[in-house]
């Protein structure tokens, strides 16, 4: 895998340092591995070649000074300025102050849009409070009419549906009607996936545009999308002026740069990501933590606040208060791999660490190796769970054999555990452990 | 001219159940079908790049030309890596006085390209009884609709009968959408009751086609991220299941990729292989604007070929990959 563009341009900008300020050739030089990072990305080439035209004006002369070293700086400005090209307005999604809200999936064959309508449905049910109607309009592909009337149902939506034999854009009109007579909040219509050069399933969303005066279109992208996601974008744009993006798939390692082009290319706001198959997995769009992600730096804030959002106030504080007494045992150090695992699968979370992605990124975590832990665990005595150095010879060879382990295990587990114990109080301490010497002794 | 069918298929003898003619009576019209999409297809492709390499045809080889070259390539989703060899490959030649105006530069680029999609074996036997094709891919990718098209194929080109086996027993009415295909294509379905264990639902299509004597059995998985290593883990013990009821199967393990994915999809080659040994890929959705470059990166870096392409959503929109019309799609012919 690539080296991490931080990195890659340190080394570019090396003799920059002793004189404080980047010239036009240093500039050229590391704009150079900028536009590999993003093509690599697959951030579109003729956005590329804008981007970092303009990133240059902004670098060159850039001051040199302070925390970051050069690479740093040069990252940083490029960052800064992805985040704003990807965030810009910040457009909310459109709300009709006379319900029913109207709202259309359109996108490619396979880019999530049913999905994306059920998660958006359950999202505007738990956040707004919203009673969601989902219309089925996609009576092209085998089962989609099924599929919706599945998600649906999982999402707490009703779902609208005249089979595959009538008209989509008759069965979406009769939706809009259906809806508005039943008092929804919300009307999501999901649509057949299309390609943006078939004029006549082109055609065919215009209709359904006319005939519904939707408040929102989202053009559904998948985040693995190559160069051709402008080209997509450009024709969703000019026959029915989409409003916002959803971007799904992204709990992959897709670089995702196709977010940069369709926003580049038709300054459409991305409003939503979708990150994995099940409803709740659906966010709100951060251009931050995108461009960090484009340029391939880890994702630290999406990290935080999922170990926030899993996180218990109150086990917190306990948490805390066994650290500086000394009290952390195995049985809360069992505890806090379960509240990780409930985070996501550990792969992703990885992925999400700056500097230790790109190096772990081939490294299997291999999620059974929770299951063994917890069994060892699991065998212990409370005594023994709270006392670990207890654990010696015969009671050593008690748990291997509960746990349906071996000896090395057990002893392995405990110096781990004692090494983390270590680390945990420093933390408790103030003082911030180094991450990746952990990471490295570990392995 | 394109590769046809008995070319990819290593099928014994006289294919059965089709008369011996070379065009079996009644599928002219079917095959032109098919014939003119992608040649629609390829020519729309081709337009494309055309605009982007079309001064190369007037001009001397310059700086400006090998920049346009590497544009194209990239555009193409080649990625960095192939497109800067493929890039130097040329102008090394040109140095050596090999290669003189733009048309030279453009047949001996279409060879490389070429030369780089024919990897590895690209032909799918199917002389075992029965054979099995187990089908992968990541989410959206095309696995069922593959597996529909190519029952369909394989019985009316072939004449081989064919059992579809339901194993994405995961997604909302995947296994209602499979039954579906399979109607379509006249093959039999095997499905399990609802949240079944995908390993038994495969091995039990291979015991129904053993037993009945069915010539070919393809496999249905659900769709995965190659990131999710408990799903990978689920489809290395799919294979296993398959394995146990056939030794010497699956016979073949084809990955779908969708053409418009980016440089991810090296990666998920690279991953899949890992675990399933994949034996070629299907590059579905060609019939859009992509040009699905990242196969070739995909060759060149992990020699797994391309077998087939899906060029539509109807039945016939299944066509052998042909490298030599890949790459003229890739650049201008
Ligand atoms: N891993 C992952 N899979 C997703 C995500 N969103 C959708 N999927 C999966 O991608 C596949 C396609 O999703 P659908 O919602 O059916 O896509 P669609 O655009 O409606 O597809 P068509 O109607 O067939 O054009 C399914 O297998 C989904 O489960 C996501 O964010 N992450
Ligand atoms: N245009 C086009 N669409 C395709 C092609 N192959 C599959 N699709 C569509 O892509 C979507 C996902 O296909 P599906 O077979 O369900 O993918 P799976 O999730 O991998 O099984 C469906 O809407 C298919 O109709 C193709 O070659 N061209
Ligand atoms: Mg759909
Ligand atoms: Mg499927």
């Amino acid at each position: 895998m690539f080296d991490s563009l931080a990195d890659k341009l340190q080394a570019t900008l090396a003799d920059v340092r002793g004189r404080g300020t980047l010239t036009e050739q240093d500039v050229t030089a590391a704009m150079r591995e900028v536009r590999l990072a993003l093509l690599e990305a697959d951030v579109n080439f003729k956005v590329v070649k804008s981007f970092t035209e303009a990133v240059k004006t902004r670098a060159l002369g850039a001051d040199v000074i302070g925390q970051l070293n050069p690479g740093q700086q040069v990252v940083k400005i490029v960052a800064d300025e992805l985040t704003e090209l990807m965030g810009g307005s910040g457009r909310e999604l459109a709300f009709s102050p006379r319900p029913p809200t109207v709202v259309v999936m359109a996108g490619l064959q396979g880019s999530g849009k049913t999905t994306a309508a059920a998660k958006l449905a359950r999202y505007l049910r738990e956040q707004h409070g919203s009673s969601v109607a989902l219309a089925a309009c996609d009576v092209y592909r085998p089962a989609a009419v099924e599929q919706l009337v599945k998600v649906g149902a999982q999402a707490g939506a009703d779902v609208y549906e005249q089979g595959t034999g009538e008209d989509p854009v008759k069965i979406a009109a009769w939706a809009r009607d259906r809806a508005t007579a039943e008092g929804k909040d919300v009307l999501i219509i999901d649509t057949s996936g299309r390609l943006h050069i078939d004029q006549e399933l082109m055609a065919e969303l215009a209709n359904i545009k006319k005939v519904t005066s939707p408040h929102d279109i989202l053009l559904v992208v998948d985040a693995m999308t190559g160069q051709d996601a402008v080209a997509v974008a450009e024709e969703f744009a000019e026959v029915v002026q989409f409003d916002g993006v959803v971007l799904t798939k992204l709990d992959g390692d897709a670089r995702g740069g196709a977010a940069l082009s369709v926003k580049a290319i038709t300054g459409k706001p991305i409003l939503f990501a979708s990150t994995g198959e099940k409803l709740d997995q659906f966010e709100r769009f951060h251009p931050d933590r995108m461009a960090q992600r484009i340029l391939g730096m880890g994702d630290v804030m999406t990290l935080i606040e999922k170990a926030q959002d899993a996180y218990d106030e109150d086990q917190a504080a306990e948490l805390e208060r066994k650290l500086r007494k000394q009290q952390f045992g195995l049985d809360d150090f069992l505890e806090q791999l379960r509240q990780v695992r409930r985070l996501g699968p550990l792969q992703s979370l990885l992925g999400m660490i700056p500097g230790l992605g790109n190096e772990l990124r081939g490294a299997k975590v291999d999620e059974r190796e929770f299951d063994r832990v917890q069994a060892i665990i699991l065998s212990m005595t409370p005594e023994e769970r709270r006392h670990p150095e207890l654990i010696k010879g015969s009671r050593r060879l008690r748990i291997a054999r509960g746990s349906g382990t071996n000896v090395q295990a057990v002893k392995q587990l405990i110096k781990q555990f004692e090494q983390m114990r270590k680390v945990m109080r420093q933390v408790a301490q103030g003082r911030m452990p180094d991450l990746g010497a952990l990471m490295r002794q570990s392995r | 001219m394109a590769r046809e069918w008995r070319d990819v298929f290593v099928v014994d003898g006289a294919p059965a159940g089709v008369s011996g003619s070379d065009e079996p009576t009644g599928t002219e019209e079917k095959r032109m079908g098919p014939f003119r999409r992608l040649r629609e297809n390829l020519r729309r492709t081709r337009q494309a790049l055309r605009s982007e390499i079309q001064a190369t045809l007037f001009e001397d080889l310059s700086e400006q030309t090998w920049e346009r070259l590497e544009e194209a390539l990239i555009y193409a989703d080649v990625g960095a890596r192939t497109t800067a060899r493929v890039v130097a490959e040329l102008e090394q030649e040109a140095t050596a006085g090999k290669l003189t105006g733009g048309e030279a530069l453009t047949s001996r680029l279409t060879e490389l390209l070429a030369d780089i999609a024919r990897t590895g074996d690209d032909r799918i036997d199917v002389t075992a009884r029965p054979t099995v094709i187990l089908l992968a891919g990541v989410n959206g990718t095309g696995k069922t609709t593959t597996a529909g098209k190519l029952a369909w194929h394989l019985t009316t080109e072939l004449g081989l009968s064919v059992v579809l086996g339901a194993g994405d027993t995961f997604r909302a009415a995947a296994v209602e959408q499979l039954e579906l295909w399979a109607q379509r294509a006249g093959a039999r379905l095997v499905k399990g009751p609802p949240g079944a264990d995908p390993g038994s639902v495969a091995y039990e299509a291979i015991a129904v086609a053993r037993r009945e004597g069915t010539d070919v059995a393809i496999i249905d998985t659900a769709g995965r991220l190659h990131t999710q290593d408990e799903l990978m883990a689920e489809l290395e013990k799919v294979r296993r299941a398959i394995t146990k009821q056939l030794p010497e199967a699956p016979h073949e393990t084809l990955l779908t990729v969708d053409a418009t994915t980016g440089q991810n999809g090296l990666q998920q080659a690279r991953l899949f292989s890992e675990a399933v040994k994949v034996t070629g890929l299907v590059l579905t959705k060609l019939d859009g604007t992509a040009k699905g470059g990242i196969a070739l990166a995909i060759a060149q870096e992990l020699g797994i070929p391309v077998k087939l392409i899906g060029v539509g959503e109807q039945l016939e929109d299944l066509r052998p990959f042909d490298p030599a019309e890949f790459a003229r799609a890739l650049v201008a012919s």
